[in-house]
């Protein structure tokens, strides 16, 4: 047997983005405490060129490496450069928030990097060992930097249980693998895909095997009732870290989701169909339902994450090219306004002054009317209110789903985005109606000023002209 | 020529881009927000003004069409017209910001940049919304409006403000998402979301009940009418006087427009066999409604029960057909009805406007909204009183007034439906001049017993022009309200022959 050495073209990022975390890391050692930005900026310029990288390297069509274990598409890229941008963005906003809490360690970095290189191989993943690889490389960099506060001890307990349930999920994973191997005999997904779509009958191995993978993806999305983790690490873990975690991951799950249930064991797609569409009821009807009793603006945004991932699994449900496009133009659009939720928070707080609940944003108004009119702006977004994105992104995956007859489904959906969007108006109450108890005046610096102006100002123009995204999310798909 | 212009486009975005100018010149300069915002709006009064004069009578067709592909995924077009329905409802709407504008320029000292920009926005996306003719265009700009109105009355709003505005937005919200997915449905089933091609498609009698009461849900609660009114004496008691005139005057409309646009046309056999549902809601508006204005104690929430009773009789009149064709097996008189109710609408828009700024006017000074707290204005301000009689009396549908040609239009051709809804409906003429003359008497005669209305100044320049200028209007289409149903004409006997067409 002759060793043909694999095409590393394909990985060229992969690659990249592996060499310069390392690269940080041994820098940062170098680096005098006072110069320690220059780990900030290299990280960023990492990021933004492996996004050029990634563009300049795209292929034509869908490009195959490591002997199937691989793949290069359009799909991929495009969310991996959704990737970068918002783990960019997370780490301009977070800046001052570390300095001033002494977090601004070069390990953040790095771990954030490694991070990102966990995603991408996920996003890439052809085989279910490279879903694995990339999983668990996301997976333990996202649990050390929730635990990266360790004088806090809710840090350390929320990394703790998002361990624990996180390992209970990949172990579900691997089972369902376990088993997708012993019916079809191959790691490889297209060759799953062959192998079940040749044996005709569905045995009950591959039911179950389903079962399990579906059920590790809910863990690793949040999906009702899998979504225990999801509050308690979004409000222990540094809001920084919570951003991270909000928002890039999700892109990473929704290629999971598609390279798994989509590639994958698409032959059973009746099947899997069936369990999102419990899964993604319940997600909004409980994310919904719940967000409305909090306090804690952390924990409220957890809540709004879930139902928002019940809206990405309601464009699966719908098992159409229209509705994958959807739930990706979902997905991305969640990244942006998350994103920018978030790095709001971390620019209202301060040395000593953490915004965690929603009456910590009294009166923003009086203080600052530009991030007021930004959390506006990314709050009615989330409510699904039009002229802003995402409208249109709840309005393409209901689209989807109505095409495919699940009339019902849609009514449910919007009757609980209705009750969602109060407790997004409670925000913005709190915000414009109420007088500011701390009237200190805000300090935010330029860049990250900057940051969020551009950030508000892609909801609003995407919510004005949202084809063009749009239409890179179909093409992207088909 | 001027039909190549995009006319339309410009009186959308042209407040829309003043509202943002004025957010940047901020709230620290407000002289100089109030005078660029004075500036936007009456600009964009006046690029209006030639969608009247340019107009073709003699067509339903739309006019000023612009179209461009918008979002091409799902065949969305960025699609613009108006026709003899829109049009006057686009030119009440730049007519009333300006009076709103002017009416604020005092008033408010708090945020007045962001006040100005909330309703030059506002102006923009309601224009938006009657001259859309692509169904998700014309979402987008109805749901688009919550935002600046719910900040309205949560910003400059009375003591419950939170409560008001808060349940103004959940109902609103909830009423229209419905609507989306009928919406979607029929794009499912014809491939595209143009209005117009909505009102050929050929639905089912289980599928055009099902999308009637979603458009129901969406406008009913819009216009609104009983039982889903509750929001609308909230909503206007809490929002400043600004916010009340843009709600009475020009959101409301916008549920009477709809009915128009898409739930005749597009659902004629359902509205045919639930006629009965919104006949009943109207009539129940208009006799239930007009016994609970009569006891409010408050001269903000009177005004708004009366506007909910003054909006029964659009609804009536607009359905008032179906009942015309099985009582007389023809359709004369029919017109009569939806002219009526387009009459009521555009009066309604300027009387109770008015009627919300000169309680705006007694509130500025007193701050009081109670009847009790006043009591022989018109010893203190009698150019003041003499206006608040003026449209009071048209309030009451006295002839000669704005007030009496929609009433006495609707009354007349529910007669041809039948004699029960015509009586019932005849009893607006009791119950509004009850309510509207006896909150007069309160008010504006009698004796002064409290000490600060002995104090009261008569209404400034200010105030008198806004005043004047309604007044005009209200006594102009009273008078002689031929120019508006000529424009309408045409518009409305194509409508009345399309819903005779069955669509199973």
């Amino acid at each position: 047997m002759t060793f043909v050495p694999p095409d590393l073209m394909p990985a060229l990022p992969e690659i990249f983005v592996a060499t310069m975390a390392c690269l940080v890391l041994v820098i940062d050692v170098y680096l005098p405490e006072a110069r320690r930005t220059t780990t900030l900026w290299l990280s960023i310029a990492t990021l933004l060129f492996a996004a050029l990288l990634t563009l300049a390297t795209a292929p034509e069509a869908r490009v195959p490496g490591f002997h199937g274990h691989f793949v290069r598409d359009a799909m991929g890229d495009v969310l991996k450069i959704g990737v970068y941008l918002s783990m960019a963005a997370a780490l301009l906003y977070s800046r001052d928030y570390l300095r001033n809490r002494t977090l601004f360690k070069g390990e953040y970095y790095v771990l954030a990097l490694f991070a990102v290189l966990g995603m991408m191989v996920m996003i890439s993943a052809a085989s279910f060992l490279t879903v694995y690889l990339g999983l668990e490389l996301l997976s333990l960099s996202l649990y050390a930097l929730v635990a990266f506060d360790r004088e806090d001890g809710r840090c350390s307990e929320s990394a703790m249980k998002y361990f624990v349930l996180g390992a209970l999920a990949s172990g579900m994973l691997l089972y369902g693998i376990s088993m997708m191997y012993g019916a079809t005999g191959s790691l490889n997904l297209a060759s799953v895909a062959q192998a079940i779509a040749g044996k005709g009958d569905k045995t009950l191995v591959l039911i179950f095997g389903t079962a399990f993978l579906v059920v590790g993806l809910a863990f690793k999305l949040g999906a009702v009732p899998f979504h225990m983790w999801l509050p308690d690490v979004y409000q222990g873990a540094p809001t920084s870290v919570t951003m991270i975690v909000a928002s890039a991951p999700k892109l990473a799950a929704f290629a999971l989701t598609m390279r798994i249930l989509v590639e994958g064991v698409a032959p059973l797609g009746a099947d899997w169909q069936q369990m999102l569409m419990v899964l993604a009821a319940l997600s909004i009807a409980a994310g919904n339902v719940i967000a409305i009793a909090q306090t804690n603006i952390k924990r409220l945004l957890a809540y709004s994450t879930i139902s928002h991932v019940g809206f990405i699994l309601l464009g699966f449900v719908a098992g159409t090219a229209e509705g994958y496009a959807a739930s990706m133009f979902y997905a991305l659009t969640y990244v942006l306004m998350t994103v920018g939720s978030f790095g709001l928070l971390i620019l209202c707080g301060r040395a000593g002054v953490e915004i965690e609940n929603i009456s910590d944003l009294k009166g923003l108004n009086d203080r600052s009317p530009w991030l007021a009119f930004m959390m506006l702006v990314l709050m009615m977004s989330t409510a699904g209110i039009p002229f802003l994105v995402g409208f249109y992104a709840k309005f393409a995956v209901l689209q989807a789903v109505v095409a495919q007859g699940f009339v019902g489904l849609a009514i449910f959906a919007v009757i609980l985005s209705v009750i969602g969007a109060f407790y997004y108006l409670r925000v913005v109450k709190v915000m414009y109606f109420d007088k500011a108890e701390d009237d200190t005046t805000l300090s935010v610096s330029a860049d990250a000023q900057v940051l969020m102006g551009a950030n508000g100002l892609a909801v609003m123009l995407l919510g004005v002209y949202p084809s063009g995204l749009m239409a890179l999310c179909s093409a992207a798909i088909h | 020529m001027l039909s190549q212009f995009p006319l339309l486009s410009l009186v959308i975005w042209a407040p829309i881009l003043g509202g943002i100018g004025v957010l940047f010149v901020g709230d620290d300069s407000p002289a100089k927000a109030r005078r660029l915002a004075l500036v936007a709006s009456i600009a964009t009064f006046v690029l209006s003004i030639p969608l009247w004069t340019n107009f073709s009578l003699g067509t339903a067709d739309m006019q000023f069409q612009e179209l461009y592909p918008w979002i091409p995924g799902f065949k969305i077009n960025y699609h613009l017209g108006v026709d003899g329905f829109s049009m006057p409802l686009i030119l009440l709407t730049t007519f009333i910001t300006v009076l709103v504008v002017i009416a604020g320029w005092e008033v408010i000292q708090y945020r007045v940049a962001q006040y100005m920009a909330a309703f030059l926005i506002m102006e923009g996306l309601m224009i938006g919304v009657f001259a859309a003719l692509d169904a998700i265009l014309f979402y987008v700009f109805f749901e688009a409006m919550l935002i600046p109105m719910f900040l309205v009355i949560g910003i400059w709003g009375g003591p419950r403000r939170v409560y008001a505005t808060i349940k103004f937005f959940l109902y609103t919200f909830f009423g229209s998402v419905f609507m989306l997915v009928a919406l979607m449905y029929m794009y499912f089933k014809s491939g595209s979301f143009e209005i117009l091609a909505f009102h050929n498609l050929k639905l089912g009698m289980t599928e055009q009940v099902l999308i009637f009461l979603a458009f129901v849900g969406a406008f009913a609660v819009k216009v609104p009418m009983f039982p889903v009114h509750t929001w609308l004496p909230d909503a206007h008691v809490e929002a400043p006087t600004g916010g009340s005139v843009i709600l009475a005057a020009i959101t409301l409309k916008i549920g009477g427009y709809g009915f128009l646009r898409f739930a005749l046309p597009i659902t004629p056999d359902a509205s045919a066999s639930l006629d009965w549902l919104i006949l009943g809601m109207s009539l129940i508006a208009v006799v239930y409604i007009g016994l609970v204005a009569l006891i409010q104690q408050d001269m903000k929430k009177l005004i708004a029960y009366s506007s909910i009773a003054h909006m029964g009789f659009v609804t009536l009149g607009f359905f008032i057909v179906f009942s015309i064709l099985r009582a007389t097996e023809s359709t004369s008189g029919a017109a009569m009805g939806i002219g009526g109710g387009m009459v009521q609408m555009v009066s309604h828009g300027f009387i109770s406007g008015a009627m919300f700024l000169c309680v705006g006017v007694l509130y500025d000074r007193v701050h009081s909204r109670q009847i009790k707290d006043y009591g022989g204005v018109a010893n203190t301000m009698p150019v003041f009183a003499a206006f608040m009689v003026l449209f009071g009396l048209a309030n009451a549908g006295l002839p000669g007034t704005s007030g009496f040609v929609g009433e006495f239009m609707v009354i007349l051709s529910s007669f041809k439906g039948s004699f029960w809804i015509a009586f019932l409906a005849s009893f607006t003429l009791i119950l509004g001049a009850a309510y509207t003359l006896w909150l007069i008497k309160r008010v504006v005669f009698g004796e002064v017993v409290h000490q600060h209305v002995a104090e009261l100044q008569d209404v400034n320049a200010r105030e008198f022009t806004i005043l004047a200028v309604l007044a005009v209007a209200v006594l102009a289409l009273g008078l002689w309200p031929q120019p508006l149903t000529d424009v309408m004409q045409a518009s409305i006997e194509r409508l009345v022959q399309h819903v005779l067409v069955t669509k199973l």
